[in-house]
């Protein structure tokens, strides 16, 4: 921990403020992608801190706020079954359906389990062999080589009654689609740390160039998001737009090769839709052919169609529009009143991770709804 | 392509083990079922125990229900965690713990060598907080129907005519003290769980606080508010007490006493120690002038040689919890939301 704390060090805090003060010339909107940094730069007061001229716009990059409404009631239709194990990871667990979230489900009789791991779910499923264990594995690159190798696990202990249910993002393929909106505000994007430890950054290049824009690859304490914040200002004053690394002590250029290897051998890409924002081509991830029978949907006969997907138009949340940059927290009218971490509309106001539910958790620029 | 959030869960309509974690839920559940079936002047104290008079004398009286998992943890069991609890909860009150009743629900199938253990320890925490267990009740059900044992305690204790402690009392220019190092019960029950994998020297902190409260009660009239931050920790409690007061409560991240195995694991699980459970800690809100001599009484104590200033009570307009950030900047802290741990007592 001695480490961690070299990173929320407030003289070091100040400095970076400073350096940043000198540099910033111009107003200038930064999308952090990633619902880790979101949660950091609220909680420490990183957004308060910062020069009036910068802006933080807060990016996608939570899986639980972007895992779409028809994986969450697939889930719960398995999750009934009464012969059936529902794990995931506890921020899943509240995720609201179109009728209800896990919790209620499993209020209803449901198994349903909060696990912190998904190999976990294999221990599970081998002390539990009359039983179907099955994992909601959302996440983004970060997150994929667990649960790939959980599967792979699987497959070796022989497990015939382990399943997940996927919900896999990839970062680029989001930057490019809030990119290639013609009102789009961002200027500079905190690449996120952690997926880039895993993917590398290599791939972030093409994105830099074809929209002239730096992309920072960032850590997630207070000392690693300033600094990322700098080298950023520093490039938009400079009027560079290329990908740069404030996150060296975990990143590298190519990435985690084994992970690597184990994501190409075991998913395709897939067009993958994202809660709030809509269908991004390519941007997620799903199991090969070789992998199908670990896939819960192909198991229960549950898959999800598009159709399914496109039939959802309530409009009430506009969390799709603060993902993209267009919008803040402050514009949402149910913030804090019809929208509350208990009774949540949206899924931002889920997740730890979520935007909204930072905001609510740890300021109160608007009237807080006591219970 | 439209792919917007649903309409939500508005309102639960099931119990959910949130409803039983000490934060938001639960005081939900006492709003809008308990009190307006039970509404009366004594209930509405809101206090750990209900307050009345009888003839001259003023007693509390309270209950509690324990269904901890697993029921022997590191520093204690279910049965010494039952009596240290409803104890420190009529010590919140200011009063005098005197009688205790229990009552074992027991499943079909629990191993009687382990009740035993249970029912001595529970025995040792009272003979050492000096109350006597006067009267009680056992039903069995059916294996499946409970998870080994729960056990309900209630007590009554007596107050000092000039005792005058609510949490209605906090008030601008009271400091905030807490008694001990926060969120060791809550890490230890958590390092217990098989599922985690992780272990720690942790023992519970579950003990009798009411020697230390009532030599405090006893030195110091105008003690504003004693309040025990079991479920839903330090945050939870300190909300509850910033409402019902009508008060900001401010706290420093930097006086915190939180020790670092508590704040390593929080880290690692993605928790925070202000809403983790303790079983031996008490928050004292007093006037400042005198908390110095409060803080020397507290720290005479083995269970309260810790104790530390942690924040100050300011008037405002709206009820709030903030915590003033390493960094010097200021952020509010919620009561807990969900359910963190549950079954942590």
């Amino acid at each position: 921990m001695k480490h961690l704390y070299e990173y929320r060090n407030s003289e070091q805090v100040k400095r970076l403020i400073q350096a940043i003060d000198k540099v910033v010339l111009n107003p200038w909107n930064i999308m952090e992608i990633c619902g880790g940094q979101t949660h950091s730069i609220v909680r420490y007061g990183i957004d308060e801190m910062l020069p009036d001229k910068i802006t933080l716009l807060h990016g996608p990059g939570c899986p639980v706020c972007v895992t779409p409404i028809t994986v969450i009631d697939k889930a719960i239709e398995i999750a009934l079954k009464p012969y059936v194990i529902m794990t995931s990871f506890g921020d899943m667990m509240r995720v609201p359906g179109s009728q209800f979230d896990l919790l209620h489900a499993k209020a209803k009789g449901a198994d349903v389990r909060v696990l912190y791991s998904t190999l976990d779910a294999i221990d599970l499923a081998e002390k539990n062999p009359e039983r179907e264990v099955v994992f909601l594995a959302v996440g983004f690159e970060t997150t994929v080589p667990l649960h790939l190798t959980a599967i792979k696990e699987a497959k070796r202990r022989k497990l015939t009654n382990f399943s997940v249910i996927t919900s896999l993002f990839t970062v680029p393929a989001a930057i490019d689609a809030i990119l290639a909106e013609k009102d789009c505000k961002v200027d500079g994007f905190l690449a996120a740390g952690h997926v880039c430890a895993v993917m590398g950054y290599h791939e972030y290049h093409p994105l830099a160039e074809k929209f002239r824009k730096p992309i920072v690859v960032t850590g997630f304490e207070p000392v690693d998001l300033l600094y990322g914040i700098y080298q950023c200002i520093v490039q938009l004053e400079n009027k560079t737009g290329k990908v740069e690394n404030a996150y060296q002590r975990i990143v590298t250029e190519a990435g985690n090769l084994k992970m690597q290897e184990l994501m190409k051998e075991m998913l395709v890409p897939a067009d993958q839709a994202w809660r709030g924002i809509g269908k991004i081509d390519k941007s997620g991830l799903k199991l090969a052919d070789a992998f199908k029978d670990f896939d819960a949907l192909e198991k229960f006969g549950a898959s999800i169609h598009t159709q399914d997907i496109e039939t959802i138009t309530q409009t009430r949340c506009i969390a799709g529009d603060i993902m993209r940059g267009n919008k803040q927290v402050a514009d949402c009218p149910f913030f804090g009143v019809k929208c509350t971490p208990e009774y949540p509309i949206g899924a931002p106001m889920v997740s730890t991770e979520g935007v909204c539910a930072a905001y609510y958790s740890y300021t109160n620029f608007k009237e807080q709804a006591w219970s | 392509m439209e792919l917007n959030c649903p309409l939500p869960v508005t309102e639960a309509e099931y119990i959910l083990l949130g409803h039983g974690s000490g934060g938001r839920l639960t005081r939900k559940l006492i709003d809008e079922v308990f009190y307006p079936a039970f509404r009366n002047p004594i209930l509405e104290q809101d206090h750990d125990g209900g307050v009345f008079a009888v003839d001259k004398k003023r007693m509390a009286i309270t209950t509690d229900s324990y269904v901890v998992d697993p029921v022997f943890f590191p520093g204690g069991n279910i049965g010494d965690l039952a009596i240290n609890g409803t104890v420190n909860d009529l010590a919140c009150c200011g009063a005098k713990p005197l009688y205790l009743t229990v009552g074992f629900i027991l499943e079909e199938g629990f191993a009687i060598a382990d009740l035993k253990v249970i029912v001595n320890s529970m025995r040792k925490a009272a003979d050492k907080a000096g109350v006597f267990i006067v009267t009680g009740d056992t039903k069995v059900v059916e294996r499946g129907k409970c998870d080994k044992i729960f056990i309900n305690t209630s007590g009554v204790g007596v107050l000092d005519d000039d005792i005058n402690i609510s949490p209605a009392k906090a008030c601008a220019g009271d400091v905030v003290i807490c008694s001990g190092p926060i969120g060791v019960h809550g890490i230890t029950i958590l390092s217990t769980r098989e599922s985690l994998g992780f272990e720690t020297s942790l023992q519970s902190d579950t003990a009798a606080l009411n020697g230390m409260l009532n030599e405090l009660c006893g030195q110091i009239k105008d003690i504003h508010v004693l309040r025990d931050p079991t479920r839903g920790g330090v945050s939870s409690t300190l909300n509850e007490i910033a409402q019902t007061s009508h008060v900001e409560i401010e706290i420093e991240e930097a006086l915190l006493p939180v020790p670092e195995v508590v704040r390593s694991a929080s880290e690692l699980l993605g928790l925070d120690p202000l809403y983790i459970a303790n079983e031996g800690v008490v928050l004292v809100i007093l006037p400042s002038e005198v908390s110095e001599e409060a803080l020397k009484i507290m720290r005479s104590f083995p269970e309260g040689k810790q104790a530390v200033i942690i924040g100050t009570v300011k008037s405002s307009e709206r009820a709030s919890v903030k915590l003033k950030t390493l960094f010097g900047g200021r952020r509010i802290v919620t009561m807990l939301n969900g359910d963190q741990l549950p079954r942590i007592c």
